[in-house]
C-alpha cells in the first residue's frame, strides 16, 4: 500500500471534517439544543459567504477576518429572526411542520434574493494563501483547507467553554431541557433562545467565510451541505459540540477514504450509510449522553 | 415609357443606399407582435448561463425590431423562469402555447431544459430549436427539432474527439489515460464518448471513476488519479467541480502530457478571471475562442452590446460561451421565418432543414437529424495566462485552438505541469 497516499488521504479527510464541523456547529445549537429544524442553516452560511466576499473585496481584507467582523451583524440577524419565528410559530404551537415549511421558505427567499442582488454567477475569492500547500514530510497541507479546519476548532472550543463557564451559556444548555426551570430562576427562556439562535447564525456566517476558501460559491451552494450538516448533527448526538466535532471528522475521513480507495461515487453513500447504521444501533447518536 | 434621366437615376440610387444603410430600421414593424416563447433558467443552478442566454436573445429582439421585425411584424419574446427545474418546463410550454398563444417556441438552456419540453412541442407539431442540448433528438427523432450546439451527427462522441485526435500527436505516444466524470448526463456521455474514441489508439484507461455532484474536496480524487500514473487525464465536470479539480490538480502538482477535457467552467468569463494562471496549459472543450480563425461577422458588435448589460446583471462578463449561440439561435429562427414568408410551422421547418444560415456563430446548416451538418467542437489550450484579470482573455493567443484543423490556431504545448 502507498503510505504517502494513505497518510495524505487521512490528513485531507481530517481537514475536510474540520470544515464540516464549522458548518455544523450553528445547527447543533439551533437543531440540537433549541429543537429548531433550521433547514436554512446552509443558506445562512452562503449568505455569510457572499456578504464576507463583498466586504473583503471592497476593503481588501482577508475573508476570515471579515467573517469575524461580521459576527455581531449576523448575531443580530439571528436574534431578530428567532423573535419572528417564536411569535408566529413556536408560540402558537406550530413549530414542527409549519416551522419546517417556514425555514424552507426562508432558504428559498435567501437564495433568490442573493441571485437577484448579486447575480447567479459563482464567486471565488483569492487570498495570499489560496494556492499555498505546506509540505511537511510526506504530508501535504493545503492552507485553504487548514484555515477552515482551525476556524472550526476555534469556534467549537470557544463555544464549549462559553456554554460551560458562563451563566448565559449554561442557560442556553438548559433551555432545551426545561424551560419552566429557567423561569423559576428568573430567566426568560425566549430571550435565551434568541441569543442561542443569534450565535447559531453568527456561526453560519463564520462558516461562510471558511466556505469561500474551500470552493466557489453561488446562491445555491448551500444545497450541497443540507444533508451533510444534519447528518453530522444527528451522528454527533444532536446537542453535543464534542460529538459534532468527532462526527464531522469521521464524516470527512470516511468520505475521503472512500473517494480515494473505492471511488468518489461511493463516498457519500458510505458516509450516509454510517448514519443509517448509527441510527439503527444507537438512535441517540454516537456521542449523546 | 419614360426614359430614365441621369438625375432621376442618381436620386433613386441615393434613396436605395439610404434604405440599405438606415435600413428597414426606418420602417417600424406593424401589427400584432410575432411571439416567440421559451422557458429559461433565471434562478437555480443553471441560471448563470440562462441569464446570459436571455440577455443575448433580448439583444436580438431589439436588433430585429430595429430592422423592421419579422414579416413586417414586431417580435416579442415571452419567457418564464424554469428555476433550473425540469419539472416546471412542461407547464411553462403548455402556458406559452395555450394561454400566451406564442407563434414559435425555442428552448431554455441545456439538455435539462430541452428534454422536458419535447413531448409537448412534438404533440403540437411546433418547430423547436434547442439551445446547447446534447444528442436530444437521438431519443425523439423529431423532424422539426434543430440543435444549437456544434456537435454535429456524432453527438457526445464529438465532445472528446479533439482530445483524442490531439493526444495521438503527442510524442512519446501516450499509453495510459485517467477518465473522471461528474455523475451527470452530459459529463457521463462525454466520458463514455472518449472510451469509444480511444478504441484502436492503444491508449489504455487506467483509472475510470465518476464522482457525485455534491463533492466538496477533490484532493483525494486527484491523488488517486496521480497514483495511477496516467499520461493523459480526461475530466468531464461542471463549473463548481472544475474549479475544485483545478485547485486540487495545482496543489498536488499533478503532471501528465495533457490534462483537461470536457470541463464546463473555463468557457465562462468569471471562471477564467477567478482561476487565472491556474488555467495555463489546461485543454478544454469549447465552442468559441477569440482567435483569428473564428472572427465571424457580427460577433464583435454583439459582444460590445452584451458586455455592459452582463456586467450590470452579474453574469458571464466575457460572453464567449452561451450568448453568441443563443443570439445565433434566434438569427436562425428569424431567417427561416423570413424565408418561409409566413409564420407556418411546416414551412419554417422546411426552411430550417434546407437552408444555410449566416449568424454571428458562423454559417450553420442542419443535418437530417437536426444536428449541425458540420461539427465544430473545439479543443482549446490556455496559454500565457497571468492573474491580471479578464481583459487578457479577449486577446488572441490565450485560448489556442488545437482542433479541428479548420479553426486551428496553434499546436499543443506539453507537458501539463
Amino acid at each position: 500500500m502507498d503510505i504517502e497516499l494513505l497518510v495524505n488521504t487521512l490528513v485531507s479527510g481530517l481537514l475536510l471534517g474540520g470544515f464540516y464541523a464549522l458548518a455544523t456547529v450553528g445547527l447543533t445549537l439551533a437543531f440540537g439544543v433549541l429543537d429548531v429544524v433550521n433547514i436554512a442553516h446552509p443558506a445562512f452560511m452562503v449568505l455569510g459567504a457572499m456578504v464576507a466576499m463583498l466586504c473583503a473585496t471592497a476593503a481588501g481584507l482577508d475573508p476570515v477576518l471579515v467573517g469575524v467582523l461580521l459576527l455581531p451583524a449576523f448575531f443580530a440577524l439571528g436574534y431578530g429572526f428567532y423573535g419572528v419565528y417564536f411569535r408566529f410559530f413556536e408560540k402558537r404551537g406550530d413549530a414542527a411542520i409549519q416551522g419546517l415549511a417556514f425555514f424552507f421558505a426562508v432558504m428559498f427567499v435567501i437564495e433568490v434574493s442573493m441571485s437577484m442582488a448579486l447575480g447567479p454567477e459563482q464567486r471565488q475569492i483569492e487570498t495570499p494563501y489560496s494556492w499555498t500547500t505546506w509540505q511537511i514530510g510526506m504530508v501535504e497541507v493545503p492552507l485553504r483547507m487548514l484555515v477552515p479546519f482551525c476556524l472550526g476548532m476555534a469556534v467549537l472550543v470557544a463555544l464549549s467553554r462559553w456554554l460551560r463557564s458562563t451563566f448565559i451559556g449554561r442557560t442556553v444548555s438548559a433551555v432545551g431541557q426545561d424551560q419552566q426551570a429557567l423561569r423559576f430562576v428568573g430567566v426568560d427562556p425566549v430571550r435565551v433562545k434568541r441569543i442561542a439562535f443569534g450565535i447559531a447564525i453568527a456561526a453560519a456566517c463564520l462558516a461562510g467565510s471558511g466556505l469561500l476558501l474551500v470552493q466557489p460559491v453561488d446562491p445555491w451552494s448551500g444545497h450541497t451541505y443540507i444533508g451533510r450538516v444534519f447528518s453530522i448533527c444527528i451522528l454527533g448526538g444532536l446537542a453535543s459540540l464534542r460529538g459534532t466535532w468527532l462526527a464531522a471528522l469521521i464524516f470527512g475521513v470516511l468520505e475521503n477514504f472512500t473517494s480515494t480507495y473505492v471511488g468518489p461515487a461511493w463516498s457519500l453513500a458510505v458516509a450516509f450509510g454510517l448514519l443509517l447504521l448509527t441510527l439503527l444501533v444507537r438512535p441517540q447518536g454516537l456521542f449523546a449522553r | 415609357m419614360k426614359a430614365v434621366t441621369r438625375r432621376a437615376a442618381l436620386v433613386a440610387l441615393g434613396l436605395a443606399m439610404l434604405g440599405a444603410a438606415g435600413g428597414a430600421g426606418a420602417q417600424s414593424p406593424q401589427g400584432e407582435p410575432l411571439k416567440i416563447g421559451f422557458s429559461m433558467a433565471l434562478t437555480g443552478g443553471l441560471a448563470a448561463n440562462g441569464k446570459a442566454a436571455l440577455i443575448a436573445m433580448q439583444i436580438w429582439e431589439s436588433d430585429v425590431n430595429a430592422k423592421g421585425g419579422l414579416l413586417g411584424r414586431p417580435v416579442k419574446l415571452v419567457y418564464y423562469d424554469d428555476q433550473s427545474n425540469g419539472a416546471s418546463i412542461p407547464g411553462i410550454y403548455t402556458k406559452l402555447l395555450d394561454v400566451d398563444k406564442v407563434d414559435f417556441v425555442v428552448s431554455g438552456y441545456s439538455t435539462a431544459a430541452i428534454v422536458p419540453a419535447m413531448p409537448i412541442v412534438i404533440q403540437r407539431k411546433m418547430v423547436f430549436l434547442g439551445l446547447m442540448g446534447t444528442s436530444v433528438n437521438a431519443h425523439f427523432n423529431y423532424d422539426r427539432y434543430f440543435s444549437m450546439i456544434p456537435l454535429g451527427d456524432g453527438g457526445a462522441l464529438q465532445l472528446s474527439k479533439g482530445f483524442v485526435e490531439v493526444a495521438k500527436t503527442i510524442q512519446p505516444e501516450p499509453k495510459r489515460i485517467a477518465v473522471v466524470a461528474l455523475d451527470a448526463e452530459f459529463s457521463k456521455a462525454a466520458a463514455d464518448g472518449i472510451k469509444q474514441n480511444l478504441k484502436g489508439t492503444g491508449i489504455k484507461v487506467v483509472y475510470d471513476r465518476t464522482y457525485p455532484p455534491s463533492t466538496v474536496d477533490f484532493l483525494p480524487l486527484v491523488r488517486a488519479i496521480q497514483a495511477s500514473k496516467p499520461d493523459l487525464v480526461f475530466l468531464a465536470s461542471y463549473p463548481v467541480d472544475s474549479a475544485g479539480l483545478i485547485r486540487a490538480i495545482r496543489q498536488t502538482k499533478l503532471s501528465a502530457s495533457m490534462v483537461g477535457g470536457v470541463m464546463i467552467g473555463p468557457q465562462i468569463g468569471g471562471f477564467k478571471q477567478q482561476n487565472g494562471s491556474a488555467l495555463n496549459n489546461l485543454v478544454t472543450w469549447d465552442i468559441f475562442a477569440p482567435e483569428a480563425t473564428m472572427k465571424f461577422p457580427g460577433v464583435d458588435a454583439f459582444l460590445d452590446k452584451y458586455r455592459p448589460i452582463a456586467a450590470k446583471q452579474g453574469v458571464d462578463p466575457l460572453g464567449f460561451y452561451v450568448p453568441p449561440m443563443a443570439y445565433a439561435m434566434m438569427e436562425v429562427l428569424g431567417q427561416a421565418i423570413e424565408a418561409a414568408a409566413k409564420p407556418d410551422q411546416a414551412l419554417v421547418a422546411e426552411q430550417l432543414r434546407n437552408g444555410t444560415f449566416q449568424t454571428i456563430a458562423g454559417e450553420i446548416k442542419f443535418a437530417a437529424n437536426g444536428e449541425w451538418a458540420e461539427p465544430r467542437s473545439l479543443l482549446v489550450q490556455y496559454r500565457g495566462i497571468d492573474d491580471s484579470g479578464l481583459d487578457q482573455f479577449k486577446q488572441a493567443g490565450k485560448q489556442v485552438i488545437l482542433y479541428p484543423e479548420k479553426y486551428k490556431s496553434g499546436d499543443l504545448a506539453v507537458p501539463f505541469q
